[in-house]
């Protein structure tokens, strides 16, 4: 039988970041997530360094793939001008949108001009960011979802767990369980038991909502100024059939996702699906510009772009300015430490990760997230694989030093580190207290050698022994 | 209240670097777009014509494509069927209106039952043609327009893409330059979509183990034709 489904939600959106703590010691306590985790790094670490090593020019293409978005960013206000002319020169719609909310209410506006009844959604990261199924849901328009990770965490009622990714965290077997539960009017005795048989009935459960959806919902993965185009990247071919079938297409963006030219789009697109997946590129790459033409004889009658800024205009004049070249790969999640012991939802918010703890506090808010920049190593990983060369350890430690400035450190934590500071800077006093501290310590294991339990160390001694210090210090076998 | 275009413009103004004036920007901005900046190009593509036909096929094979030759447009009814009947699958297709595809006679075949159009959801092959194609990913390149709707990519469960020779390159540079020449002044005629396909669909997401045709065709073949540009171009 399923595990009760009712226990595991977690409501869209909500961010639960302030819970770290508690959200961390949930996802290590809890085995199907670890055994998906374990997955990590024999798919996609592994592909990724396949598909570098298999392109001499990947580290040019990275130095390439950097500059490209520094240039953007440094002229961004022209590029998204020069954008909208030209989408609009093609009969798209471009709306600016300062935040989550005025975004909700403009794609919730097109879908009731259209009548729409059901929406059809590719991938976005935008559309978890300003959480618009629950908006399109409350006014009563049924969105769904058509990625087929997106279509399994709708169905368990989940926010994803890895931005490309987003049912990473789920096994076959509760996928299996999911269909039974809400696929109810078929064969309640039929196999799910292999991934093929989940795939079939997927698909043909799909099917009929892309034909009957009345407005498609797309994410971007780059917008062209020169052509005012909007890409997307897939492998199943949801996002293609999402804004193609559906008389209204929405393209769901943000204003840093801006390209000058379809050239570099292309220098961008060679590393995005190796730094990713380690494809060498993704099934399909979509370059849509505009409805579609007179002569045409598919495609969507209307064409829109929602361009959110949600806090990143005020990025753009900080330290965490080169947070904004990042184009959402989630390599620096799948090389995580962190994120590979913790998954994705402990992050507490849409984005995980390393690019998730820089981003999230600039977007939401440090005071709700404070703990995220913390829960890092600094092992430099994430900096070693990003495609566009982002200094995520620095920035992290930027809102580290945020984080002390404003007075958010945990108090303990403080109030420790300040008794060891005390200490230190007086080494008699240090060596004398040490001295005492190992005796003492060494007397209280008795002859165990080690501890179960040490008051103010619970941390530790929750998962594993405290070793009795043994001997004399340090300082004292040197000398 | 002043509206969210003129906002959102004003702070990321307010944010740039202020040695940088709006009109210095915009001149930036123009040569940026007047003159594409070059960027680095594999050597992998950069291959003469044998070789560039070889790369295309292993690297679209590697992604689960599969890929045949012929040397002519009349032999593709008999590669098609062949195909076809390979596949244990039904003998009728729908296809675009290609005019290349007008230079092949059906009407000799009379078991393929041969169909005009978009994509319906019954309908199980289809056959298109493609723009281009990139030897680099084994990536067909797809135009939609009056003659090339953009469900026959999507829809079907098996989809065939014919691919004249002349039209095989190595980079995706080279389709970008093609498509302008063709097309003109692509700042305005360029088309509603354009698709680049690079083997069937597939998805990973459950369990992460690749399966192929999750939402898109679960079949993907790449006809190559032979022939110089007059011919096939």
């Amino acid at each position: 039988m399923p595990p009760p489904l009712e226990k595991e939600r977690i409501k869209q959106m909500q961010v639960t970041s302030s819970s770290f703590k508690e959200n961390t010691r949930d996802a290590l306590s809890n085995p199907t997530l670890q055994n998906s985790l374990k997955r990590l790094h024999t798919g996609f670490v592994s592909s990724r360094s396949r598909a570098a090593a298999r392109m001499p020019e990947f580290e040019l293409l990275r130095d390439q793939a950097r500059d490209i978005k520094d240039h953007v960013l440094a002229h961004l206000d022209v590029y998204l001008e020069k954008f909208e002319l030209q989408c609009q020169a093609h009969g798209g719609h471009v709306h600016w949108c300062r935040d989550e909310n005025h975004a909700k209410d403009v794609v919730l506006d097109i879908c009731q001009k259209a009548n729409a009844k059901t929406v059809t959604k590719g991938k976005s990261m935008i559309g978890e960011e300003i959480a618009i199924n629950d908006h399109l849901e409350a006014n009563g328009i049924e969105p769904i979802e058509t990625d087929l990770g997106e279509y399994i965490i709708q169905l368990r009622n989940e926010p994803p767990s890895h931005i490309i990714a987003p049912a990473i965290h789920v096994s076959k077997e509760q996928v299996a369980d999911v269909f039974r539960l809400t696929h109810s009017d078929l064969d309640p005795a039929r196999n799910l038991d292999e991934p093929d048989n989940i795939l079939a009935e997927a698909r043909a459960m799909l099917r009929n909502r892309y034909m009957e959806a009345d407005v498609g919902i797309t994410g971007a993965n780059f917008l062209v100024a020169e052509t005012g185009s909007s890409i997307i990247v897939t492998n199943e071919g949801n996002g293609d059939l999402t804004q193609t079938l559906p008389r209204v297409h929405i393209v769901l963006a943000s204003i840093e996702k801006i390209v000058p030219t379809l050239l570099d789009a292309t220098a961008l697109l060679r590393v995005l699906a190796r730094s990713a997946t380690g494809q060498e590129m993704s099934s399909y790459t979509t370059f849509s510009t505009g409805p579609k033409r007179d002569t045409d004889v598919d495609g969507p009658s209307e064409y829109h772009v929602i361009l959110l800024d949600n806090g990143r205009s005020d990025l753009l004049d900080s330290e965490f300015k080169e947070m904004l070249r990042c184009i959402r790969c989630g390599a620096c999640l799948n090389h995580c430490p962190v994120y590979g012991a913790i998954g994705g939802h402990a992050y507490g918010w849409v984005y995980p990760g390393p690019m998730g703890s820089v981003l999230s506090p600039g977007l939401i808010g440090l005071q709700n997230t404070k703990h995220l920049p913390q829960a890092s190593t600094l092992c430099g990983k994430c900096e070693e694989v990003c495609p566009v060369r982002i200094p995520l350890p620095l920035l992290l430690r930027n809102w580290r030093f945020l984080i002390y400035d404003r007075g958010l450190t945990d108090r303990k934590l403080t109030f420790g580190l300040s008794i060891w500071a005390y200490l230190a800077k007086r080494p008699m006093l240090y060596h004398l207290v040490v001295r005492w501290l190992i005796r003492v310590l060494a007397l209280g294991a008795r002859k165990k050698g080690r501890y179960k339990y040490l008051p103010g160390l619970k941390a530790w001694t929750q998962t594993r022994d405290f070793p009795a210090p043994q001997g004399k210090t340090f300082m004292q076998q040197w000398r | 209240m002043i509206n969210a275009r003129e906002e959102i413009l004003s702070k990321i103004k307010a944010g740039l670097d202020p040695l940088q004036s709006r009109a210095r920007r915009e001149k930036s901005v123009e040569t940026r777009l007047s003159n594409p900046s070059k960027h680095v190009i594999p050597k992998r593509a950069q291959l003469d014509r044998a070789k560039r036909i070889l790369l295309f096929q292993q690297m679209a094979e590697e992604v689960a494509a599969t890929t045949s030759r012929v040397s002519s447009l009349n032999e593709l009814p008999e590669t098609i069927i062949e195909y076809l009947n390979r596949h244990n699958l039904p003998s009728h297709i729908k296809t675009d209106t290609n005019p290349l595809l007008n230079r092949v006679d059906w009407a000799k075949h009379p078991t393929l039952e041969v169909k005009y159009g978009k994509a319906e959801d019954c309908d199980q092959n289809s056959v298109t043609v493609a723009f281009a194609g990139v030897a680099e990913t084994g990536t067909a390149v797809l135009t939609s327009g009056p003659n090339n709707p953009t469900t026959l990519n999507f829809l079907p469960e098996n989809h065939i893409i014919i691919l004249p020779v002349s039209r095989l390159f190595g980079t995706y540079e080279e389709t970008w330059a093609r498509l302008r020449a063709e097309m003109g002044e692509i700042e305005k005629t360029f088309p509603r979509t354009v698709n680049w396909i690079t083997g069937p669909s597939r998805t990973g997401d459950i369990e992460q183990t690749i399966q192929l045709g999750i939402h898109g065709p679960k079949r993907l073949h790449v006809i190559l034709v032979e022939g110089n540009d007059e011919e096939t171009g």
